[in-house]
């Protein structure tokens, strides 16, 4: 936003609200309070048209076909490249791969950057706080390579990253630093810039996983001054199968493919060949079409609500709902106050998480319960999961409210 | 009070499940089976002592986990005390049987573990009820030495 222009008049969060259909139900006669974001968001009305005049107008084949219909769906499709190199602030759209999510956009750097780069002895460095996408890959990678794994541990009063352990860690045989922007169990935002910078000065190559903040507040790639980031469109209002891998142009360009097929090859002999410029080069066979273009829609939305303004709104949810939890006596709430991003995540005294999840499913809340695919981090904590209550912008806190009262009446049924 | 979750969560189940019997574990001998049910975090080490034609002789458990995998390890122990082999494989599947369908008679010789018949419209929770007696299953089949079960690889008992 152009800092020069008058501040719109504020949100009108209600009106957001109604973009949602799927919100307007009741589930088991109570109305659904939808909770689990984290997990997966809604889609507006405006992503829902655009998939739908998508697949009844312009569905063709991209790239290849030498008529009007594959001519609209290949511009339709580049333009959203074009689209999401803008929403990440990167220099170029040919820095954007399509991926299928933040999963496939991890293994696809662990394969073909680390396939090349990595060596044995080489140490990949990690925090205790990564979702099992940003540490299974690795782990792969350092079966394979030889490489070693090493974790910048997560502090167990606040759970925030142990960054006066950063230094120590950032050994010269670091050559790849990847964690999590914001942690979807704990809620914790990572001083992304600070860690960028630290990994910077010993040459190491970093990766974020904005799998949870890329929808949430504004991201600008260049100023965090990362390498590699990825994110998926079904945590930010598109749909599901589609995600993205953003990378340093000049390291994209160093990287051999990864999946071989049509699309990514200048010219093929039954011996051999030659393939496409990044991002093309890694994007084999006909890609998720329609998750793009819904992808594209979800980013228009959200750029016309604006993230600082959604960040605003959803951590203000946060921070009431954890000062409405601390009301419950047998309630423990989890991780930062400061920087914490739009969810909150809880331990109730008297019952396992997955009783209280089913027990609030019951009332028509949608929470989460289990170890949010943090297992190490579970273990570490002495928990066998949580709660977690995440947030959106079409979230109230009259919800938060009602959450309240389910979890009231959950403790009293299982003490 | 919502009667899908009294169904579930019956007085028999939540005392159990709050003060869960055969709590603790056989100093010697016998098996010990360790379960994991991944996807809840639920965890059960089930320690079986045999004595004569395969009769379970001492059953105890430690571990922790959700309200329906602690009642349903608790209550498992206090059925299966004293049981031959074969009765125990029997109550297994009879057991397996009320989480997963509709049992309009279901023995009445399951007494207790009639209360878990909730469980089967909260087709989540099913493994979580499971847990243990796949950790008994596979304590009957190898009656001496440690193995591992877990719900992700479970392939309904048989």
């Amino acid at each position: 936003m152009n800092a020069a222009e008058p501040r719109p008049s504020p949100v009108d969060w209600n009106a957001l609200r109604a973009d949602f259909p799927i919100l307007r139900q009741e589930v088991r006669g109570r109305p659904l309070i939808y909770f689990d974001n984290a997990a997966s968001t809604q889609k507006p009305r405006a992503v829902l048209d655009a998939l739908r005049r998508f697949d009844e107008c312009d569905h063709a084949n991209v790239h290849r076909g030498l008529h009007e219909l594959s001519s609209r769906a290949t511009a339709a499709f580049e333009r959203t490249r074009q689209r999401v190199a803008d929403f990440l602030g990167a220099a170029s759209a040919d820095e954007i791969v399509f991926t299928r999510g933040t999963t496939e956009a991890i293994n696809l750097v662990a394969n073909a950057w680390g396939g090349k780069f990595l060596r044995a002895g080489d140490v990949i460095l990690l925090t205790e706080m990564e979702h099992h996408s940003n540490l299974v890959p690795w782990q792969l990678l350092a079966e394979r390579s030889g490489a070693r794994l090493r974790f910048v541990p997560v502090r167990e009063d606040d759970g925030t990253l142990a960054l006066d352990q950063l230094h120590a860690l950032l050994t010269p045989e670091v050559k790849l630093f990847a964690f999590t922007h914001i942690s979807n169990s704990l809620g914790t935002i990572n001083p992304v810039a600070e860690l960028c910078a630290a990994a910077r000065e010993i040459g190491a190559v970093t990766l974020v996983d904005a799998a949870q903040s890329a929808g949430h507040l504004p991201i600008d790639v260049r100023e965090l001054g990362c390498d590699f980031l990825a994110f998926s469109g079904h945590k930010m209002c598109g749909p599901t199968g589609i995600g993205v891998l953003y990378g340093r142009a000049e390291i994209l360009d160093a990287m051999p493919p990864w999946h071989g097929g049509g699309e990514m090859i200048v010219s093929v002999t039954l011996e051999k060949s030659t393939f496409k410029n990044a991002p093309h080069k890694f994007e084999a066979g006909t890609p998720n079409i329609s998750g793009v273009i819904g992808l594209g829609a979800a980013i228009d939305y959200l750029e016309e609500v604006g993230r600082d303004r959604i960040f605003e709104h959803d951590q203000g949810l946060a921070l009431y709902a954890m000062d409405r939890l601390a009301e419950l006596p047998g309630v423990r709430t989890l991780g930062p106050r400061d920087r914490r991003g739009g969810l909150v995540s809880f331990v109730v005294h008297a019952a396992h998480p997955h009783d209280v999840t089913t027990f609030a499913d019951q009332y028509g809340l949608a929470l989460r319960g289990g170890h949010h695919c943090n297992q190490p981090l579970m273990r570490k904590l002495g928990l066998p999961g949580t709660a977690r209550a995440s947030f959106y912008f079409y979230n109230t806190r009259e919800e938060v409210d009602g959450m309240i009262a389910i979890l009231a009446a959950a403790e009293r049924f299982f003490a | 009070m919502n009667s899908e979750l009294e169904d579930l969560y019956q007085e028999v189940l939540l005392d159990h499940a709050k003060h869960p019997r055969n709590f603790g574990e056989i100093n010697e001998g016998g098996v010990h089976v360790h379960g994991d049910n991944p996807s809840c975090g639920d965890e059960i080490h089930l320690h079986v002592r045999f004595g004569k034609e395969g009769r379970v002789d001492e059953l105890k458990f430690t571990g922790q986990g959700c309200a329906i995998s602690l009642a349903s390890a608790s209550l498992m122990t206090v059925k299966l005390k004293g049981k031959t082999a074969a009765e125990a494989a029997e109550f297994s599947r009879a057991f397996r049987e009320i989480v997963t369908t509709e049992v309009p008679d279901a023995a009445p010789a399951l007494g207790d573990l009639r209360v878990f018949s909730g469980v089967r419209r909260f087709p989540q929770r099913v493994k979580c009820a499971v847990l243990p007696w796949a950790a008994m299953e596979q304590a009957l089949r190898q009656t001496n030495g440690e193995a591992t079960v877990s719900t992700e690889t479970d392939s309904g008992g048989s």
